[in-house]
């Protein structure tokens, strides 16, 4: 199906897209159809900075198992990190 | 029939007067010929959506696919421009209807034209589709998978769209519906209530319902794909125009 459901938050930092590096102030995560990824549903990210057009954007389409271990990981990091720096 | 076609990017007129981009296949070495505007699915004015608006060519329509995406992210590549629409929250049924009706005005106004105009859509364009054949006067309407004509979306879903399951005495064409029974938006039960209203509404239409599928079916660029169903499907898609829109 297509689901529509989309989380939209600000962020701050860079990613790497086409055009190279541009700054991030948006990030929007969804569960649909991957434009790519060779699954029916894939949870996917897109980084961007809509200010820059719809080219500014980097995009990930992963799997719902990939997609939690990828947010597991992130926390694990964050939270091992000496005090401080996240 | 020498399945001859010739396909381009040309600019159409859709809702509110907007110019807007649309992908036109046509047949080459036939002298009349009927129309059908291809709805894309959310993913987008992509690739296999065009493809399957040359295989309309191919077989004897003029076929044309307006970008519905075009006023959110005009010249981005389409993965891009769906990214944009998804987070505005999708292409608005008004406009929707618009887009379709310039589509189908510039589909009559081509030269070898018999006048008569169809409507196909894919996933969200299923519901499109059979919006389009209830907002406009066209000759024949197929709706592939389409969810949320029948059905709210769950809740928590930030869908600016509803069901519209009422407009179906507004239907101004024969229906021809393909499902798949292993979806479940829209899910058997939901095709079985839109087959009812439109039987009580006295309108025309026919629905399959492919066992051993699900969502998607017709796109062979994707797991989804069921060569059964599909196949099958488009003879019930040509069989259906063919009574409709070839005469």
């Amino acid at each position: 199906m297509c689901t529509y459901l989309t989380e939209t938050i600000a962020v701050a930092g860079s990613g790497k897209g086409t055009a190279g590096w541009i700054p991030l102030t948006d990030a929007t995560v969804y569960l649909d159809h991957p434009q790519h990824a060779p699954a029916e549903h894939t949870l996917n990210i897109d980084f961007l900075n809509p200010a820059q057009g719809p080219a500014a954007r980097v995009a990930v389409e992963l799997t719902a198992d990939s997609a939690r271990a990828l947010a597991r990981a992130i926390e694990t990091t964050l939270a091992s990190a000496p005090p401080g720096l996240a | 029939m020498n399945e001859g076609l010739v396909a381009e990017t040309v600019s159409i007129v859709g809702h509110d007067g907007d110019e807007i981009e649309a992908y036109l296949a046509r047949p080459l070495g036939v002298r009349s010929f009927g129309g059908v505007v291809v709805i894309h699915h959310m993913p987008g004015y992509d690739g296999g959506t065009k493809e399957i608006t040359r295989t309309f060519a191919a077989h004897g329509y003029a076929a044309l696919m307006p970008n519905l995406y075009h006023r959110d992210a005009p010249g981005a590549s389409p993965d891009d421009a769906a990214a944009v629409a998804r987070a505005r929250g999708g292409v608005p049924d008004e406009r929707l209807v618009g887009d379709v009706g310039g589509a189908a005005d510039y589909l009559r106004a081509l030269e070898g034209s018999n006048g008569k105009v169809g409507v196909i859509g894919y996933c969200s364009g299923g519901r499109q589709s059979f919006l389009a054949a209830c907002s406009l006067p066209l000759d024949a309407a197929v709706d592939c998978y389409g969810a949320f004509v029948v059905g709210e979306p769950p809740e928590g879903m930030p869908l600016k769209v509803g069901p519209i399951v009422h407009l179906a005495p507004s239907l101004s064409c024969p229906l021809l519906g393909l499902f798949g029974a292993d979806d479940k938006y829209p899910s058997p039960d939901q095709v079985a209530e839109l087959d009812k209203a439109l039987t009580e509404a006295g309108k025309a239409h026919e629905f399959h319902v492919y066992d051993g599928a699900g969502h998607a079916f017709f796109s062979v660029n994707r797991p989804a794909y069921r060569v059964e169903a599909a196949t099958d499907g488009w003879q019930k898609i040509w069989d259906f125009y063919g009574r409709y829109l070839a005469v």
